[in-house]
């Protein structure tokens, strides 16, 4: 096992770097000029300068080089700085944003939190109400809530984010005013009061991104469930004379998890994706909308490194997925 | 061995096609979605030709109406009749999501079947399926719209441009699942026997892929035809909604969208229609996708 986790780390290595070559290349590509604002009037060699202090002047491959140093090698320092209080990263050049002139990271870091709170309190809501969901309709297979659950979950799959969005928003904040359409992330929780505030902001999006979750997850729950059901160690365990709940929770259950588990860290990557629409549709400045910002200011620096972040997310999560998988199924052998 | 009573049978046996629309029938939910599908096909293509507005005609003086009898849906801020628009929309959104899908399913084919068929490449072709998968699909694709629409825009026209663009950027980024399912099937066929014996009278790769493979493979390129289909038109409305799919002046179902959230105090109806129509529209082709997954699954056809 351990050498199947090592084996999977090493290879990941020439996927991420595969990966940010082609993102790199890609945006190579960019007809945008990061110098079309400046003024005509400017001098073609005073621009030429000032593409120079940008770092565009050299060829290709090098500056590649120069972003993966900065990426892999200087940001590490830098955050080894801050929780340390050490200086290793004393001097060096950090990736830096052509929008502001201060070092990606930093942007990212301040805006992760109101993504992270905003989709991983939605991934969590959503994975709550998806078990008992599937559960259920498993174990009542072909009833009315079987069937009200999976309509629920197909119109889950089929109503994009960006229409739900809006359409609570004319429910509850136009027509019913009850609550606001806008997430305010300078927002502070300090007592009841402000609590409250910052919950009814919360409600609309996470519940959005939580109905997709669902979706897929009470799905996927259920099928396991009912491949489950019918095996043999659950007649086994019932004619033992173990109580029906314990079967079902404990016996079947435990089983059932292990491919819900997978699909549940599979999933991590792409509601970071599907929040970029959610955070456009309710104001929240997250990494989806620093994502939608810096595309249409051509920020390629900062496009680069929030697309290979997104990118890392789904490698990490892969794996976590795979090493999961083999731990929780003793049948699984890797090696 | 007993004798047949009529040892050259008078009737043909019953296609396998026959088997799957007897199946499919029986699934309510697929039959009613292949109905609502084809309606909302036919309506945006037929509608226009009917209906006496143009998308684009701008009559001022009836702007931001509401409901009547001649605007059923109403009128925008500019006076163009939203019934007309909605129409002209779903021609867009709908054509984009049937090329989409078919360069993504023949992409996946492709790949799948060569992987499948050809050992030396598989292990090739599967890493790189795997890369794909890897990479961050949504940002990626708003990159490749920002990066391609100019060049391709003085290349073919703002229209054909932006199609071609979002067409093949929504492509390129979906045919991975396909390639890996039709792979997985096309490694199970090759070893059986139909296929040895058609090798062992001389027929060559290219003609045993194409009379023996392919039609084999069928059913599962069909499932991921109709979640193909959903997909990208989930996905065209997902970037005009960002801003960063078809101009203004050309409407889909996501740009409406988009600009009708501009309005949402006063005319929340208008964001009303063209949710409907995205949502209805992948809401029928993933129920028809779900029955044709029982109905072309042997073992669970005839239960």
């Amino acid at each position: 096992m351990l050498t199947f986790t090592i084996r999977r780390l090493v290879l990941a290595v020439p996927t991420l770097l595969f990966i940010s070559l082609v993102i790199f290349l890609l945006l190579e590509l960019a007809p945008g000029d990061p110098m079309a604002q400046v003024p005509l009037t400017v001098p073609p060699e005073v621009k030429e300068r000032m593409r120079e202090a940008l770092g565009l002047g050299q060829p290709v491959h090098i500056r590649f080089f120069k972003w993966l140093v900065q990426f892999f090698w200087i940001e590490p320092q830098v955050l080894i700085d801050n929780l340390f209080g050490t200086a290793l990263s004393e001097g060096k050049l950090r990736v830096l944003s052509w929008q502001t002139r201060s070092p990606v990271m930093d942007i990212v870091v301040q805006r992760m939190p109101q993504t992270l709170w905003v989709v991983g309190m939605s991934y969590v809501v959503g994975v709550l109400i998806a078990l008992p969901i599937g559960i259920y309709s498993a174990y009542r297979q072909y009833s009315v809530f079987d069937q009200v659950g999976t309509f629920v979950s197909m119109i889950g799959f089929s109503v994009p984010p960006f229409f739900s969005g809006v359409f609570v928003i004319i429910i509850f904040s136009v027509q019913l005013g009850w609550l606001p359409s806008i997430y305010d992330t300078t927002h502070k929780v300090v007592d009841w009061d402000t609590f409250v505030t910052q919950l009814r902001q919360m409600v609309m999006p996470v519940m959005v991104l939580a109905l997709q979750t669902t979706a897929q997850l009470s799905r996927f729950m259920r099928a396991s469930m009912l491949d489950n059901l019918n095996q043999d160690y659950v007649r086994t365990a019932r004619a033992k004379g173990l109580s029906e709940s314990t079967v079902v929770l404990v016996h079947v259950l435990r089983n059932s998890m292990i491919p819900v588990v997978t699909v549940i860290a599979l999933g991590v990557p792409a509601i970071f994706g599907g929040a970029i629409i959610t955070e456009q549709v309710f104001k929240v400045n997250g990494i989806g909308q620093l994502l939608i910002g810096a595309i249409q200011a051509n920020d390629l620096p900062m496009v680069q490194t929030l697309t290979f972040i997104f990118a890392v997310l789904i490698v990490l999560f892969n794996l976590i997925a795979d090493v999961l998988y083999g731990i929780l199924d003793p049948r699984i052998r890797y090696d | 061995m007993t004798e047949l009573s009529n040892p050259i049978p008078d009737r043909a046996p019953r296609s396998q096609w026959r088997d799957v629309w007897d199946q499919f029938k029986t699934h309510k939910g697929a039959v009613m979605g292949g109905v609502i599908f084809l309606l909302i096909v036919a309506v945006v293509f037929i509608g226009p030709l009917v209906w006496p507005y143009d998308a684009t005609y701008i009559d001022i003086r009836s702007r931001n109406q509401g409901a009547s009898f001649a605007h059923p849906l109403g009128t925008d801020q500019l006076g163009r009749d939203t019934l007309a628009r909605m129409m002209a929309g779903g021609q867009t959104s709908v054509s984009v999501g049937i090329t989409a899908m078919l360069l993504a399913l023949f992409l996946g084919s492709l790949v799948g079947v060569v992987s499948g068929y050809f050992k030396r490449l598989d292990g090739l072709l599967m890493r790189l399926t795997d890369l794909f998968l890897a990479l961050p699909l949504l940002p990626l694709l708003l990159v490749m719209v920002l990066l391609f629409r100019e060049p391709l825009n003085t290349a073919f026209g703002p229209e054909t441009g932006i199609f071609i663009l979002i067409v093949g950027a929504i492509g390129l980024t979906s045919w991975m699942p396909t390639a890996r399912i039709v792979r997985g099937d096309v490694l199970a066929l090759k070893e059986r026997e139909f296929v040895l014996a058609a090798r062992s009278i001389g027929t060559n790769n290219v003609n045993m892929i194409l009379r023996h493979i392919l039609p084999n493979v069928m059913s599962p390129i069909m499932v991921s035809a109709t979640l193909g289909i959903a997909n990208a038109i989930i996905t065209e409305s997902a970037l005009s909604f960002l801003g960063l799919g078809f101009p203004p002046d050309f409407p889909t179902w996501g740009r409406l969208l988009f600009d009708a959230t501009d309005y949402l105090q006063q005319y929340p109806e208008r964001v009303f229609w063209p949710g409907v129509a995205i949502s209805l529209t992948v809401l029928s082709v993933n129920y028809l996708g779900d029955g044709l997954r029982d109905a072309l699954d042997p073992r669970i056809r005839g239960r």
